[in-house]
């Protein structure tokens, strides 16, 4: 049963699960995907935006339309069950792991009793899946890395973490898109770009879509940008 | 024909460009941000006759100052109760003034408030990202910060000399006492009810950490029932959110847009504003209210604040109708 909470005065956050599985990402997605469609078909009215998580949906309402009783009545009315879940695209993302710029896989190495070669050729073998955006702009929250590298937050964030560093922890992946700090572990460096430059570019991913880390050597990674 | 600028003489940290705000990307990460006080921002726009949600500069307590170049301006400075002065004489808090070229602007922190802005009568030339010259500050997307030496272009730049003046501030969005509204929750089950307590009787001041994203408060420590670990949850400006450590923090416009630690509530949109003009140790009570009457108190502010604005327009354009009969643009423009 979803649980539906007040968030101020113009949202509502509609939690699905109280833990994360893949089960209850799919029906975020679902159910993210039928409340923008019943907008799209004007079949709900005074919903501004909705952000789906990693076990819930916030929805954020215009409070000079609508209120938190309308917007969860016209959402319980939804059909989520048959609503058919947009294709998941499927992303490559090349990927140097060259130590000079992968400064944390050594660690991760120790930790999960591989040599850095193992912990890149781990890293490469997992089905990755984009959770959510999250935190920060373009964040995207991949699920799927393998076990043998699920390694914990550092104790203390490292300063200066460059754009486009692959970093891991706690099982999840995702691509840095501003320098920041963090205390996830650098494993890597890709051109990629999450984020739009300028313009009406869309967001390289969705959530559901799903993606795969091709190897690149440092020279391949020099020669592109 | 001279080509209008301002040029950035000085500027301290935390002084970025600011339109109405980015909205519809928290699902990809991106808070709206905006201005920290969206009332004073429109009014700054409105007072000049510029859209109120037009890109403005908005100046940190850290201050700032400009130099007028190439052909006069109207501009306007609104918020707090900042210093601000043109060469070197001081024209109050709240006001509008037109600059000739070479006059210096400049705006520092005075006896209260955090944050104002300065627009002015014109466009300012500044990029956009994703449709908006909004600035994230922990990434500089958006029209990015202002930093010394930036010359920052005006298209269209007016100089309305009767506009010149103080500038009428919103009466609706004092605290009274300190007193700022709250809805509870989506995570206030999570806490412990001597927490819960502690949280709608305990006065909490500001500190010193206090910046577009966020401010800390000092105040008591709010225990959790239980040691727990919640998934990453959407967040919305205004989210109290408690730290692992029992301290709070409200967060503001350039916001995470998810994080894992429990909300025990939420400040009502309306108290925002004059929330954020408030400075490190200051104090706030939280009073909670119901998600209708969160929703009643928003919807009388809304309207006090479109009758607000109408008026203020009205009284721009009779003042914009009245420049019009008489020949004051050529008399100030050749200056």
């Amino acid at each position: 049963m979803n649980r539906f909470a007040p968030v101020g005065d113009s949202a509502l956050l509609i939690e699905l699960a109280s833990e994360f599985t893949e089960q209850a990402n799919r029906q975020v997605i679902a159910l993210d995907q039928a409340i923008n469609r019943a907008i799209d078909e004007r079949r709900v009215v005074g919903i501004v935006e909705t952000v789906p998580a990693y076990v819930s949906v916030l929805v954020v309402f215009d409070p000079l339309v609508t209120d938190h009783d309308v917007v969860r009545a016209a959402i319980n009315l939804l059909d989520t069950t048959s609503a058919a879940v947009g294709e998941p695209s499927r992303h490559h993302v090349a990927v140097c792991y060259d130590l000079g710029v992968a400064p944390d896989l050594e660690a991760v190495a120790v930790y999960s009793g591989l040599s850095p070669d193992g912990v890149v050729e781990a890293h490469l073998s997992g089905s990755y899946r984009v959770v959510m955006y999250g935190f920060a702009p373009g964040y995207a929250y991949l699920s799927g890395v393998p076990d043998p590298i699920n390694v914990p937050r550092k104790q203390q964030p490292v300063r200066g973490v460059p754009a486009g560093s692959v970093i891991i922890a706690g099982g999840q992946c995702l691509i840095t898109t501003i320098e920041m700090p963090t205390g996830w572990s650098v494993i890597g460096r890709t051109h990629f770009r999450v984020l739009p430059d300028q313009s009406d570019e869309p967001f390289a991913f969705r959530p559901g879509d799903e993606i795969v880390f091709d190897r690149i050597t440092l020279d391949e990674y020099k020669a592109t940008t | 024909m001279n080509t209008a600028s301002l040029r950035v003489v000085a500027a301290g940290p935390l002084v970025t460009f600011q339109d109405r705000g980015r909205l519809g990307h928290l699902r990809h990460g991106i808070p709206a941000s905006g201005p920290m006080d969206r009332t004073a921002h429109a009014i700054a726009n409105v007072v000049l006759g510029n859209p109120a949600g037009a890109t403005t500069v908005e100046v940190s307590r850290a201050g700032a100052s400009f130099e007028c170049v190439g052909s006069s301006m109207t501009v306007a400075v609104v918020g707090g109760r900042f210093r601000t002065a043109v060469n070197g004489a001081a024209i109050g808090p709240n006001i509008v003034v037109t600059l000739v070229p070479g006059d210096q602007l400049a705006v520092a922190s005075g006896p209260s408030g955090s944050w104002a802005y300065l627009a002015v009568a014109g466009e300012l030339a500044i990029p956009r990202w994703l449709g908006h010259t909004a600035t994230h500050s922990l990434s500089g997307l958006g029209g990015g910060h202002v930093t010394a030496g930036l010359d920052v272009g005006v298209a269209a730049a007016r100089a309305d000399p009767l506009l010149d003046g103080p500038v009428a501030i919103f009466p609706g969005n004092s605290l009274i006492d300190g007193v700022v509204r709250v809805v509870l929750g989506p995570q206030d089950h999570r806490f412990t009810a001597e927490a819960l307590q502690h949280f709608v009787t305990v006065p909490f001041a500001l500190t010193e950490e206090f910046d577009r994203m966020g401010v800390r408060l000092d105040g008591p420590h709010l225990d959790l029932d239980a040691a727990l670990s919640i998934p990453s949850e959407p967040i919305v400006r205004g989210s109290v959110q408690v730290a692992g450590d029992g301290v709070a923090t409200v967060l503001l416009a350039d916001h995470q847009t998810t994080g894992g630690y429990p909300k025990i509530a939420t400040v009502v949109g309306a108290d925002l504003d004059a929330f954020c003009q408030l400075r490190p140790g200051d104090s706030v009570r939280f009073v909670p209210v119901t998600p209708a009457e969160a929703i009643t108190r928003v919807r009388t502010h809304a309207a006090a604040s479109e009758k607000f604005f109408n008026d203020e327009l009205l009284r721009t354009r009779q003042l914009a109708r009245r420049l019009a009969e008489t020949d004051l643009i050529g008399d100030v423009g050749a200056g």
